[in-house]
């Protein structure tokens, strides 16, 4: 990076034509505020695996010149929007890219402050990883628990705490070990099944690419080894098949006159030719006749491909019913309890009705009952303040108009997950997530 | 370190892109496919024969034409609608122009790149197009990178950036009000090395501009401009024939060429690499302002 040689550039070999074919993809979310040093460490990462441009630098560098600022600002990056970089905040999620010889990243970016908890839903509800950062000389505060909460709410599989600014505090190990025993202690009260600490500092570069040399006496992994090599195949529920509908492809050409064909994005488990399954909700049971694709048939597709099934037998079968096994169904019901992140400017109306999507479903709903509000900071239930806002977090009851086939979003993020619509104004106000 | 049940990252690329095409044909009555003969949208209309196969694709194309086109991009095409028998819509810009809607720019960096943002607004009013989908991606522009899949218009067409729609796990929402329209992104999230690779490996044919060729070029600003009657030279810019191929494709007037010898698309894959400059960093275009892209977005540029 031009005047500052602290950022080093390393040689990434991302024009393998052959390794690139075989790597997966990560994406992930990072959370905290731009004092913690975030857009710092995501430029470091962007920087150090060739991502930044000659041509994105020297724009930052002379957008930096026209702010004042004294170092080269790497917030101009990721902060796209002209009303951004005039108040120097985040207003949405952006999404970053990001390429080393193993694995392709998407960086979910979302702001940190506290009306923007809605963003911070949207950058966890696809996220297969969060980086939440925790300044050394603070330790934990509000916005901590604020994130690990959402990132444990949104059941992110995996959560990176790093530990920032260690060079502030002496790259002391008694700080650092302070520090991640209360996040310990914390973490066991939320739903995370993989956790991780590591000790870094953004700026100069400590942990995040490579080991530091003024930490010896941590022997873990760099941040980016971690994002590299952190399994993520297992997140994926390759257990409950379930393939929602998404649209039928009836050609009604010579060639495949009577071609009827079930597309789809499968949304958990393996499909194989032979398979029996049963078409809900109507119950009726056949077996898979073939998995269609443009480059030719599969003998199996899993979870989240995009594949085209065809049925042995005729069935009348449209977007919105779901083909599962016959021995592992979804639930069935128009009663269903919710954690709903509320997005909605006007709160969320007792008893109001609200459009749903839920996989290829579009139905209605009424909200039952209200009950309880979850403090975000404290994790406090409250059952007395029923006045639900955006960026509120509470547990509902609510009835639909006709069944949903879910499974708990604990189980399954795909078919767990639904959004509400307001119906007037058809802005998407509420993710729910099914328990 | 991929397990038998994992895809890798260009496969599931593809199965988000295909799911996002499909969803659109559910959720819309009308909607359209926006070609400009680029890699990009090129690798749209591929996914979209794949997210319908073996049925036909259930979309028109329509391509905004500012009549400053590369012969070759016209040429391809002609030939793509005609080979998988596909309709091809052209809205054209002298025509917006003729009926006083656009007014042509004047001196040595006139374009008309602006100007096809009324063009292509009319086209989708005049086919009703409730949703035009288009190839553009988020690691493109930093404007770009907060766009949604849906993306959604008011009735001028406009974008508002601080007013989208949360878009949350793969739920889009594609509701409106009259008159409104969407506009959707199916490869958001490839970059452009993730479109090389695939276009190499899925063997995706493209115009002859992206290879290496002979040409007569000239310097303006540090880039390399086709010399054509469409752009007016100064007497100091005097062209040469050079080995040269193109990032990206747009109007003659705007596209930067670069000096290259890359004429295999594994060549252009190692050119990629290696480079230190954006593709759009050749765009004249987005050159005039730090916020030069948001701006047209908001109009309802593509």
């Amino acid at each position: 990076m031009p005047g500052n040689k602290q950022f080093k550039l390393t040689t990434m070999n991302t024009n393998d034509t052959k390794g690139y074919l075989e790597m997966d993809l990560l994406r992930f979310t990072t959370a905290g505020s731009v004092d913690d040093g975030k857009s710092t460490l995501i430029g470091r990462l962007l920087y150090d695996s060739k991502s930044i441009f000659e041509d994105q630098m020297e724009a930052i560098e002379r957008a930096s010149e026209r702010h004042g600022d004294e170092n080269i600002n790497l917030a101009l990056l990721t902060d796209g929007l002209r009303a951004e970089r005039e108040q120097g905040i985040t207003i949405d999620v952006a999404y970053r890219y990001f390429a080393t010889p193993k694995r392709k990243f998407i960086i979910a970016d979302t702001p940190g402050h506290i009306q923007y908890t809605r963003n911070m839903v949207t950058g966890a509800s696809t996220a297969n990883l969060a980086v939440i950062l925790v300044d050394a000389r603070k330790g934990i505060l509000e916005q901590t628990c604020r994130h690990s909460f959402i990132a444990s709410l949104l059941q992110i599989p995996h959560v990176v705490y790093c530990i920032n600014k260690m060079d502030l505090v002496d790259y002391q190990e008694e700080r650092y070990n302070e520090i991640r025993k209360e996040l310990e202690a914390f973490a066991s009260k939320l739903e995370v099944k993989d956790v991780r600490f590591l000790p870094v500092s953004a700026l100069h570069g400590d942990n995040v690419v490579d080991r530091s040399e003024n930490m010896p006496w941590y022997n873990g992994p760099s941040l980016l080894y971690t994002l590299e090599n952190i399994h993520i195949s297992g997140d994926q529920n390759q257990i409950d098949c379930r393939f929602p509908i998404q649209y039928v492809i009836r050609p009604h050409s010579d060639e495949f006159h009577d071609f009827r064909g079930y597309a789809g994005r499968i949304a958990g488990g393996v499909f194989k030719a032979g398979d029996d399954v049963t078409v809900l909700p109507s119950g009726y049971t056949s077996k898979i006749k073939s998995i269609e694709t443009l480059g030719g048939q599969l003998e199996e597709a899993f979870s989240p491909m995009s594949v085209t099934l065809t049925l042995e037998d005729e069935i009348d079968a449209s977007r919105g019913d779901m083909i599962v096994r016959n021995n592992n169904q979804p639930e069935v019901g128009q009663e269903i309890d919710l954690m709903l992140c509320w997005m909605g400017e006007q709160p969320l109306q007792p008893s109001g009705k609200y459009a749903i999507k839920h996989t290829m479903k579009d139905v209605r709903c009424i909200i039952k009952e209200i009950k309880y509000k979850v403090d975000i900071n404290t994790l406090h239930r409250n059952e007395e303040d029923k006045q639900i806002n955006s960026n509120d977090i509470a547990r509902i009851s609510i009835r639909t108009t006709s069944p949903l086939l879910f499974d708990r979003y604990s189980r399954n993020r795909n078919t767990g997950s639904l959004i509400m619509i307001d119906e007037a104004t058809n802005f998407t106000v509420g993710a729910g997530m099914i328990i | 370190m991929r397990s038998s049940y994992s895809l890798t990252h260009l496969k599931e690329l593809e199965a988000e892109s295909i799911y996002v095409i499909r969803e659109v044909v559910a959720q819309f009555e009308n909607p359209v496919l926006l070609f400009s003969g680029g890699k990009d949208s090129i690798v749209c209309f591929y996914l979209a024969r794949k997210a319908f196969y073996p049925g036909k694709v259930p979309f028109s194309l329509m391509h905004i034409d500012t009549g400053h086109n590369f012969p070759e991009t016209i040429a391809f095409r002609d030939d793509l609608a005609k080979k998988y028998d596909v309709k091809m819509l052209v809205g054209s810009v002298q025509e917006s122009i003729n009926q006083g809607k656009a007014i042509e720019e004047k001196g040595y960096n006139a374009s008309r790149n602006k100007m096809q943002t009324v063009t292509l607004l009319d086209s989708i009013e005049a086919h009703r197009f409730d949703c035009a989908m288009g190839g553009a991606r988020r690691d493109e522009e930093k404007a770009r990178a907060k766009e949604r899949f849906f993306s959604h218009r008011d009735d001028f067409g406009q974008w508002d950036p601080k007013n989208q729609r949360p878009e949350l796990w793969n739920l889009f929402n594609g509701r409106k009000h009259m008159g409104e329209h969407f506009r959707v992104f199916p490869i958001s999230n490839w970059t452009e090395m993730d479109i090389w690779q695939y276009i190499l490996h899925e063997e995706i044919e493209l115009p002859s501009l992206y290879f290496s060729h002979k040409r007569n070029v000239f310097e303006r600003d540090g880039t390399l401009l086709y010399a054509s009657d469409l752009i007016q030279r100064k007497e100091t810019e005097i062209p040469s024939e050079r080995i040269i191929r193109f990032r990206t494709i747009g109007d003659v007037t705007c596209t930067g060429a670069i000096e290259s010898s890359a004429s295999t698309l594994e060549e252009i894959i190692e050119e990629v690499a290696s480079t230190r400059v954006t593709e759009r960093g050749g765009r004249a275009d987005d050159k005039r302002s730090e916020a030069a892209m948001e701006d047209r977005k908001k109009e309802g540029y593509f």
